[in-house]
């Protein structure tokens, strides 16, 4: 009996720990001076491993969730005659809630996994303390820059994604099912709203990325350093993040669904 | 070298990703500058709004010339008070102006329909509409129906 509530207090407190140490690690790693000059070279770099690499993935499932979309919204909306419609659903659908969090998903298979492996080798090799021994702290030279890249890249690639999704919603809709172009286009216009739902989609976005990066680069921070530990670490990062990403997009859409 | 294939791959990211946002603003959620210029507002009380919400369209003879701003219960008449913004190029309705909350096709969104009167004098900001028609709700319309078509059968 007490062996149990033992085995449960002590769960409870290395998670409270575990916590704990993620947002010191956070603290530690945010709150220090920029120095942009030395950090540009190392924020474009990462940018480009993070964000630009990602691209082709965003882009392809873009298009084909808004094709998909498309063609589903179609399916139901000519039940009702209100095929006219399909553009205002396609937008609003990939706009306020597909855009955002599909990449975000994709954002941590296709780089927090890759974050996280990186960071976890690196600590395996013992690199990170070597660095620290030389002198460069560890967190500013690894992962500061790394945190703004993901921080940056996922609004840039949400957008993107949301992009191409409606355009992929035009083609199936407009070219291929025969929609009214200027029907499509005016639905969507008068009612999609820029702050309502463009920004709101855009803050949703910005907090998966924070929160995707994050998981990440403390996960990788936090490798039982062996193969093993590795892989633990990477798959953790995914789960998280995917966990991560859905709760929170229900707590941001219950804010925000007050101004619909 | 290297270097400035990342450097020129990152500046493209964001470019595209600029480009995706004002492709969002301009071409998906309609923002234009000139649509969203704050325009003067004209206030109506109504008896019933119906389903019509902030955002909704206020229309002269089919023309959005702006959109409700605010919906308030005026707590002594039991009147809706809807607040009305019209784009300032629209400054010459007439103040005898009557206000009726119409729908967009059977199953559509509530609007406001102006029909302007004949007046000299116009609608300045903080105007009020005086005569007004509510909305119409379709569960009163065919209640009123039935309710006639089974008094029409008693008669015969």
């Amino acid at each position: 009996m007490f062996t149990y509530l033992q085995q449960l207090g002590q769960s409870g407190l290395t998670y409270c720990q575990k916590v704990g140490r993620s947002g010191v690690f956070l603290i530690d790693t945010l709150f220090r001076w920029p120095k942009l000059r030395q950090m540009l070279p190392l924020l474009v770099q990462e940018i480009y491993a993070v964000g630009v690499l990602s691209l082709v993935i965003i882009v392809v499932s873009g298009l084909f969730i808004g094709m998909v979309v498309a063609l589903q919204g179609h399916n139901i909306l000519n039940k009702f005659g209100a095929e006219q419609e399909l553009g205002q659903m396609v937008a609003l659908s990939v706009v306020r809630e597909l855009g955002p969090v599909v990449t975000a998903l994709l954002f941590a298979g296709r780089a927090g996994s890759s974050l996280t492996a990186e960071i976890g080798l690196m600590k395996a090799t013992e690199q990170l303390d070597s660095m620290a021994m030389i002198g460069v702290d560890p967190l500013w030279r690894i992962v500061y820059p790394r945190f703004w890249a993901g921080f940056i890249s996922m609004p840039l690639l949400a957008l993107i994604f949301s992009a191409v999704a409606i355009l992929g919603g035009y083609i199936v809709g407009v070219q291929w099912l025969g929609v009214d172009s200027g029907a499509f286009w005016t639905n969507m216009q008068s009612a999609v709203d820029f702050r309502i739902d463009v920004l709101n989609g855009l803050i949703k976005s910005v907090v998966f990325g924070f929160v995707v990066t994050w998981i990440a680069l403390y996960q990788g921070y936090d490798t039982v350093p062996t193969a093993e530990g590795i892989s633990r670490a990477t798959t953790r990062t995914v789960v998280y993040s995917s966990l991560a990403i859905l709760g929170l997009d229900f707590v941001l859409t219950a804010v925000m669904v007050g101004g619909w | 070298m290297q270097e400035k294939t990342v450097e020129i791959a990152v500046g493209l990211l964001i470019i595209v990703g600029v480009v995706a946002l004002l492709m969002l603003a301009i071409k998906v959620s309609g923002l234009s500058p000139h649509l969203k210029k704050p325009g003067y507002h004209v206030t109506a009380s109504f008896e019933t709004i119906g389903n019509l919400k902030r955002r909704s369209a206020v229309t002269i003879a089919g023309v959005k010339v702006g959109e409700v701003s605010n919906i308030k219960l005026d707590p002594k008449t039991y009147m809706a008070d809807v607040t009305m913004a019209i784009n300032p190029d629209i400054n010459d309705i007439p103040t005898d102006t009557s206000a009726s909350i119409l729908t967009a096709g059977l199953l559509g969104a509530n609007y406001i329909s102006l029909t302007p009167g004949f007046d000299d004098t116009y609608l300045t900001n903080n105007s009020t509409i005086e005569q007004t028609n509510p909305a119409l709700i379709l569960e009163n319309l065919i209640g009123q129906l039935v309710y006639s078509l089974t008094n029409d059968k008693k008669d015969e």
